[in-house]
């Protein structure tokens, strides 16, 4: 735990969190009672709990308010363009592969204009840790209509209500490929901070889905109430179904929210199936890339 | 420093273009290439693909050009020398990556193997026309690097040239080549290892408290350079950032970084750029060219030279940053400047800006899809000597 020394040298005791964070680009942008900090709060004990190297471990975030969070963590971090997260990720863990790799991103980054590289990505198996904060609109620019937003909710682009169908993310990332799918939300902060230390011990493509509350333009616009009333919401509509099919657990305006780890599996990651691919086709005329060589 | 030995392929080959663009890509030092398949580019990855496992070097084929260009941004930011190749729509799509590139100061290649465009075009067959758009298509103000070589030896020298300067600059760098010079084979000879001279990458030595890594550093007015797993703790944005690399989107800091990113070349543009020049002294009429056209061209200027006429000759190797001085100093000395390309008008507005009228300047544009007819050429140039 940190400390603080003021000037009557008390020491009090300083949040935990802090030496995580990049204090001096406070205070954040994030609007009150949005709950990506909530996630942030939730990652930093996942990484105090894992007794992660901070030096051997980097984040990689889009565009968005999510994108934010690379900005806002005292480590290594990129925020990268619109939907790039994920191959700016995967060039960065085959050029450095005793680094833990973080994509954290947003639903309309991860799935709209990245959707092709996530799918790829978990088809590939890449060692990358997903955390993906679904907020179910384009918040950033004023909350749009996203791939991820339930059928007959407002949105500044569907005034009358959205018709466009969604994505359900765990079905879609499992049948991609993922060893690791879980789903909580903001509310479920433990389980999320467990869930994450947990796939950050696995190897290969994790997923997790952080259902989020944009208190200032999805819940608002939609008379869902504030905050807290999201929180309220959240702790009375979900169901906790470990393994429950993911084609089940799609989410809908105000229907239950199935969380959970919903897929534990094993597959070997890219870059192990690669070395012993090559390994087999050239024999010892295979040179591994040992990472960092540039002289 | 001299070139690592292991990759180096030191002897005579008969090779093309692409091939060559790989195997200096390899000498340069580059241990990591992402690509996505597309006409007429793809035997450099494909080479490429063959030889990183033996080399220790790592290919990744991605799912398109978007992820083909940021993945190898991801690996530099690992601490390798990386770099991708494509084509015509693949450097449409790679437009995105070139502004983030440019953005975060991440030391990078990019091979284009330019065919007739616009959009699908002709994908087998020659152009020239992706020379502005490797300036300008982007969005917002930058400077990057590109260079044009006319053969396959160049498509080696030129691609170890790339890196090179890429990480003297910190800026991606272009190896803007044609379908006929990356499909054209023809003799290659690659220098033993400690007969290439290779930049490293600049990585700091500085302690954590006192790094800032877009802080400029000496007449190049470039940060010094690191990688993930230092404990720097880098953030690195395509937002407007400050000398930490935080946001800081302030017209102020806007003004600051956006300048520095544009004179660091701009400043530095006499010492990168390259030329080549042949009898421009005491030329009527000066002939300019580059990559393959400046081959067809040279058939011109003996048969103009035949019939008496004194005509020299200049080979933009750097195509950017444009070498603006040479124009400027040779424009009120001739009669006039003949400019071929394989395509319809686009170094030339560079030409006619730094001739600032002092000198006739004539266009020989082509669509692309073959060479010039060498006639054309020397048409213009008996046009403008008359
Ligand atoms: S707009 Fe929504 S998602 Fe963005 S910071 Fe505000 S509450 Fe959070």
């Amino acid at each position: 735990m940190s400390t603080t020394t003021t000037p009557d040298c008390k020491v009090h005791p300083g949040n935990p969190v802090e030496s995580f964070l990049r204090t001096d680009r406070m205070p954040h942008i994030w609007c009150p009672g949005c709950g990506i900090g909530t996630t942030v709060n939730c990652f930093t004990r996942a990484l105090i709990d894992s007794k992660q190297d901070l030096n051997k471990l980097a984040i990689v975030s889009g565009i968005g308010c999510t994108g934010r969070v690379a900005g806002y963590v005292n480590l290594d971090s990129f925020h990268t363009t619109h939907g790039r997260a994920i191959p700016f990720a995967t060039g960065l863990k085959l050029a450095s592969p005793e680094t833990t790799v973080v994509v954290y991103s947003g639903d309309g980054d991860l799935f709209a204009i990245g959707g092709n590289h996530l799918i790829h990505a978990a088809r590939r198996n890449m060692d990358i840790k997903v955390i993906c904060v679904n907020n179910l609109t384009y918040a950033m620019t004023g909350g749009q209509t996203a791939p991820t937003t339930p059928e007959d909710v407002i949105t500044a682009t569907a005034p009358y209500g959205t018709y466009d169908p969604a994505f359900n993310l765990p079905y879609l990332v499992e049948a991609a490929g993922a060893v690791y799918v879980a789903r909580w939300t903001t509310f479920h902060v433990k389980q999320l901070a467990r869930s994450m230390q947990e796939m950050f011990a696995k190897k290969g493509f994790g997923f997790i889905e952080v259902v989020s509350p944009c208190p200032t333009l999805y819940q608002r616009r939609n008379k869902m109430g504030d905050a807290l009333d999201t929180m309220k919401f959240y702790k009375e509509v979900s169901k906790t179904k470990h393994g429950a099919p993911t084609s089940e657990v799609g989410l809908t305006k105000s229907g239950e929210i199935v969380v959970g780890k919903f897929v534990d599996r094993e597959r070997p990651d890219f870059t192990t199936h690669m070395h012993e691919h090559l390994q087999h086709s050239l024999g010892d005329k295979y040179i591994p890339a040992e990472g960092p060589v540039c002289g | 420093m001299h070139a690592d030995p292991v990759g180096v392929l030191t002897g005579a080959h008969f090779m093309d273009g692409d091939h060559a663009a790989c195997e200096g890509a390899i000498a340069a030092g580059a241990r990591f290439a992402a690509g996505y398949p597309i006409t007429p580019s793809t035997e450099v990855v494909e080479r490429f693909s063959n030889r990183a496992p033996r080399i220790g070097a790592t290919f990744i084929q991605m799912e398109d050009e978007l992820a083909a260009s940021i993945a190898i941004l991801g690996a530099v930011w690992g601490g390798v020398k990386a770099f991708t190749v494509t084509s015509g729509p693949g450097f449409s799509l790679m437009m995105e990556h070139i502004g983030y590139a440019v953005m975060t100061e991440t030391p990078c290649v990019f091979i284009d193997v330019q065919r007739g465009g616009p959009s699908t075009g002709l994908p087998t067959l020659p152009a020239q026309a992706d020379m502005m758009q490797v300036k300008w298509g982007s969005h917002g103000d930058y400077e990057i690097i590109a260079l044009c070589p006319n053969s396959p030896q160049e498509c080696f020298d030129l691609t170890i040239q790339a890196f090179n300067l890429s990480e003297k600059y910190r800026v991606p760098v272009f190896v803007m080549m044609d379908e006929v010079v990356g499909h054209m084979t023809e003799k290659v000879v690659i220098p033993s290892a400690d007969k290439i001279e290779v930049e490293p990458r600049h990585f700091t030595t500085k302690d954590k408290s006192s790094f800032q890594l877009y802080a400029p550093v000496g007449e190049e007015q470039t940060p010094e350079m690191t990688k993930v797993g230092e404990g720097y703790n880098v953030h690195v944005t395509g937002l407007t950032h400050d000398e930490r690399g935080y946001p800081n989107m302030t017209p102020a800091v806007q003004e600051r970084m956006v300048k520095r990113l544009v004179t660091k070349i701009r400043d530095n543009a006499e010492k990168i750029c390259i030329v080549e020049q042949n009898q421009v002294e005491g030329a009527d009429v000066v002939v300019v060219s580059y990559g393959i056209t400046s081959r067809v061209a040279q058939r011109a200027v003996e048969m103009a030279r035949a019939e008496g006429l004194k005509v020299g000759t200049l080979r933009l190797i750097t195509a950017w940053p444009f070498p603006e001085h040479i124009f400027r100093a040779l424009a009120p000395k001739v009669k006039g400047m003949v400019v071929a390309e394989l395509n319809l008008g686009q170094m030339v507005r560079e030409v006619s800006r730094c001739a600032e009228g002092k000198c006739r300047v004539a266009a020989v544009g082509h669509a692309g899809g073959t060479v010039h007819n060498p006639q054309d050429i020397l048409k213009a140039i008996q046009e403008v000597a008359r």
